[in-house]
């Protein structure tokens, strides 16, 4: 029966393989180099198995947000209720939605008006709309925030992509953008980039519409955490990633029993065969 | 099916039923009687794995569907909103997802099963050539669903794919209008292919149940490709082929749960976590990984086609390409011809065997090319590996079957087995010598 | 092998019956979830939240329809005849009898001169309309149902008076619909 098994393994290594070798492209080929540098790998609370998020962490993450990022990104997709996650009572988050306005209506009299947000209400982004977005960035519209955890993810390369799988590499997309956060510097000798800022862990390109938002003390948060760019920078990496995949946490649980369920239920279905088989050769 | 039925119903019930709807008997004679070869390795599992994988993803479809918003303005969030704040609804969402490459996995290893133990081969035309329908179903429905999320990705390989018909002479561009409801891929596109993904599924189960009758007319292959002939060949599908599916279609269930539950992005696209934007192309489209060879083929033609030494072009690039790709699918349907040697298993053929998996290798690396840009060394070598593509098809499986000299067969599979459990350990002897239908 | 010893049997029994339940907590595993996602949303959940309506505007006599958790809500402002004919009305006049005092309310100090009903005839779900002459309250267009001014019953075929829904006085001028005095 061993023999069984063992072409058990190597059909299970095919298919993985087979899987994953056609996968080549899934990232994507930069065709022209880009990024020039590979995003630096971090160590972050919500890879792995047991992946979680830091409630603290991700608080100062939404101050990075709301005091420097959100003058140009939006949150589309986030609520203010969503902010629970965060470990923030229900009268902190209706005092919070409460410093946004939204526009609401018609009334009875047919008329929008505007009211404080409720936590009900869909994060209210800095711009009307995008075309008032680029407009008011020399064309280059700020990306929303939501999801761009998930939207970018650099070309991993042959054979990194593989052994991806057996290290459970997800984390693709908060690399990039804390690299890309901590990244910017002058541009090297002859390099002209124009009215665009260097930086060399940007995905298009080797620059950037968007200047280095974070400096020293930016920021000043409310747990007394010493304010470095790298620190800013980490946490709302954290807080848009939790943005992109609020479930990571419980998804991540559920597929440790699920996993675990199967392989116990594999292993009886194993016993079960052999015991069925064991009057036929074959 | 084949030979007759041994359903004796014992209620009076059961009696009632089988004078008049004997749908009791007809699930005994397939699924519980249905005598299997003995010999059948793990590689025969993953018929049953396909059907389970074509349950789930039509139980995850119709469900995910409760809270979708096919309309070009809403779709994106609908989607992004169901992975919020539905109960499951993310597992859910990601579990069809997924599950739409599982699908592929299984269906590339069932193909290649195929073409390794010759399962296409006389009497089984019938059975493979709807094997290939499904598997144009399937990239069909897999291309439209792709399309509903509408991300950057599902719009832009949307307005590639529909393309291909543009390429069509004379009235290709109004084909491709009709495709699209409009002049661009937009809000009718996206409502027509909601409706068609939701369809074809249905249509897809309606071919695997001739698909699974066929089967039990012709009886299956084995790895001898030694049709049975006793009934010491043979052994009830249940208990025997039943255990042993249930424990593949667990493994298999391991696997996938690894990927929706720790990877589920990592057979995707990050550009479809974009939203659809009619105006900003991405920098680098690819197809999902399941159709990334034949996008390799279909840009292995950049050159046009005409009479040689004149102007005259006959195949511009643009159709040539089409038609290579579609090529690489319909050779599929000649396969049971194009295959000369009548010797089933590739076990007993040594020279199909090394072709066949230089072929395999070949389709992987093609798989490869298609994520590769079309430039510099990429290009010799995607129309290299196109070539060797068909030339498997066209040339060397005709060829091999008058000139190749198999090895010798067994008489039976009975045969075959016991010369395996002598050499290979004296306790099975015990058990092969037992009746097995005493136990059925 | 025909001849199995006892323990052997045993054990075969028991992996089969163990392998048996594992496929029955699959199930289980499996229907759960595609069950789950049938019930409201987390959006729908929160929408579900309290109202607050300003009702300053809602002079006597004056009835609004506010929507809470999808369903319209009656919010009348009862005149004082109104009041009176609804407290000395004979409990034969009712099928599902309940006192006036517990159908009327305000805010604390205030008189009480507000229904707050829910607007969905407890027949077959139909929006009352509001009776505009004498001191009746409403008839169900689809059946005929009748209820007088604070929602109780008179007329069949509505078994049972217009059900209250929780609400609380933030102030009088603000009502809360969702949210009783008990904060539940």
């Amino acid at each position: 029966m061993k023999t069984v098994f063992k072409k058990f393994t190597t059909m299970i290594s095919a298919a993985v393989m087979a899987s994953g070798l056609a996968l080549l492209g899934t990232s994507a080929a930069s065709a022209a180099g880009y990024p020039l540098e590979k995003p630096r790998e971090q160590d972050w609370t919500f890879s792995g198995p047991f992946g979680y998020y830091d409630k603290a962490q991700l608080q100062r993450g939404l101050k990075v947000y709301v005091e420097v990022c959100a003058a140009c990104h939006s949150m589309n997709l986030l609520s203010y209720r969503n902010l629970g996650d965060l470990g923030y009572t229900d009268a902190q988050i209706k005092n919070f939605a409460a410093e946004y306005e939204v526009t609401d209506g018609p009334n009875d009299d047919g008329e929008m008006f505007e009211r404080p947000a409720m936590p009900t209400d869909r994060f209210v982004g800095p711009y009307a709309n995008d075309k008032e977005a680029a407009a008011a960035n020399n064309g280059a519209l700020p990306p929303d925030f939501t999801l761009l955890a998930k939207a970018r993810a650099p070309e991993r390369g042959f054979p990194t992509f593989i052994f991806d799988i057996f290290t459970m590499y997800a984390e693709n997309g908060a690399d990039y953008i804390y690299s890309l956060l901590t990244g910017y510097q002058d541009a090297p000798e002859g390099v002209d980039v124009g009215e665009l800022y260097y930086n060399p862990y940007f995905a298009a390109g080797n620059a950037l519409a968007m200047a280095n938002p974070l400096s020293e003390d930016l920021v000043e948060f409310d747990d007394g955490t010493a304010s470095t760019v790298e620190q800013q920078a980490k946490d709302i990496t954290a807080f848009m990633m939790w943005a992109a995949d609020p479930n990571l946490p419980q998804r991540k649980q559920r597929g440790f029993i699920v996993i675990l369920f199967l392989v116990i239920f594999a292993g009886l279905l194993y016993f079960t065969k052999k015991k069925v088989w064991s009057d036929v050769a074959h | 099916m084949s030979g007759h039925s041994t359903y004796k119903p014992t209620t009076g019930l059961g009696k009632f039923m089988d004078e008049r709807l004997p749908i009791v008997r007809l699930v005994h004679d397939s699924f519980v009687s249905f005598p299997v070869p003995r010999n059948l390795n793990n590689w025969y599992t993953f018929g049953g794995i396909l059907m389970i994988m074509l349950v789930s993803q039509i139980i995850t479809g119709i469900v995910i569907a409760m809270h979708y918003t096919p309309e070009a303005t809403m779709a994106f969030d609908s989607v992004h909103l169901l992975r919020r704040d539905v109960s499951y609804g993310n597992t859910l969402q990601v579990w069809h997802a997924v599950g739409a490459s599982m699908f592929f996995v299984a269906v590339y290893i069932h193909i290649f099963r195929g073409l390794y133990y010759g399962s296409y081969k006389a009497p089984r035309e019938v059975l493979w050539i709807l094997g290939v329908v499904i598997y144009l179903l399937m990239m069909a429905t897999a291309f439209m669903g792709y399309v509903l999320p509408w991300g950057q990705m599902s719009y832009w390989g949307a307005q590639v794919i529909t393309s291909f018909f543009s390429a069509i002479p004379l009235v290709g561009e109004t084909v491709r209008e009709y495709l699209l409801g409009g002049y661009a891929v937009g809000n009718a596109t996206l409502n027509r292919f909601f409706s068609l993904h939701y369809l074809l599924p249905f249509m897809i189960a309606g071919i695997v149940i001739l698909h699974v009758w066929t089967l039990h007319v012709t009886g299956q292959t084995n790895p001898t490709g030694v049709e049975v002939k006793s009934k010491q060949d043979v052994i009830p599908f249940t208990p025997y082929a039943t255990v042993k599916d249930a424990f593949a279609m667990v493994v298999f269930m391991i696997i996938m749960c690894y990927f929706v539950f720790y990877m589920p992005d990592y057979l995707g696209h990050a550009d479809n976590y974009i939203k659809a934007d009619p105006l900003t192309t991405p920098a680098h489209i690819v197809p999902e990984w399941y159709f990334l060879p034949f996008y390799a083929v279909l840009r292995a033609v950049d050159f046009n086609i005409g009479i040689p030494f004149t102007d005259i072009v006959l195949i511009d690039s643009k159709l040539g390409g089409v038609l290579a790709m579609f090529g690489a699918i319909a050779v599929l349907f000649f396969v049971p011809w194009l295959d000369t040697s009548d010797v089933k298993s590739a076990n007993y053929r040594p020279t199909y065997k090394i072709f066949f998996w230089i072929f395999a290798i070949n389709a992987v690396f093609l798989g490869y090319l298609g994520s590769r840009p079309a430039e510099g060394i990429w290009i010799p070598l995607m129309k290299a590996s196109t070539f060797w593509y068909f030339l498997h098809f066209i040339v060397i499986m005709p060829l091999l079957g008058w000139f190749e000299k198999p090895l010798p067969r067994p008489a039976s599979i009975t045969d075959a087995v016991l010369s395996k459990a002598s050499s290979g350990g004296a306790s099975q002897i015990d058990g092969a010598a037992a009746e097995p239908q005493s136990k059925g | 092998m025909s001849e199995a010893h006892a323990s052997d049997v045993t054990r075969r029994d028991f992996l089969y019956i163990a392998t048996g339940a594992a496929g029955a907590v699959a199930v289980g595993g499996i229907v759960w979830p595609l069950v789950s996602q049938m019930g409201p949303n987390e959006r729908e959940k929160a929408a579900g939240a309290p109202v607050e309506i300003d009702i300053s505007a809602v002079e006597p006599g004056m009835l609004i329809t506010v929507i809470w958790r999808g369903k319209p809500y009656f919010v009348r402002h009862l005149t004082d005849e109104e009041v009176a004919s609804a407290t000395d009305a004979p409990e034969a006049d009712f099928r599902d009898y309940a006192s006036a005092d517990s159908r009327i309310s305000a805010a604390e100090g205030a008189d009480p001169k507000w229904a707050i009903v829910g607007a969905n005839c407890t027949h077959l779900g139909c929006v009352p309309t509001k009776i505009d002459t004498g001191l009746e309250g409403w008839i169900c267009p689809c059946h005929g149902s009748k209820f007088d001014v604070t929602g109780r019953v008179m007329k069949g075929p509505a078994p049972t008076n217009l059900p209250l829904p929780p609400y609380s006085f933030a102030s009088e001028e603000k009502l809360v619909i969702g949210l009783d005095k008990a904060g539940a």
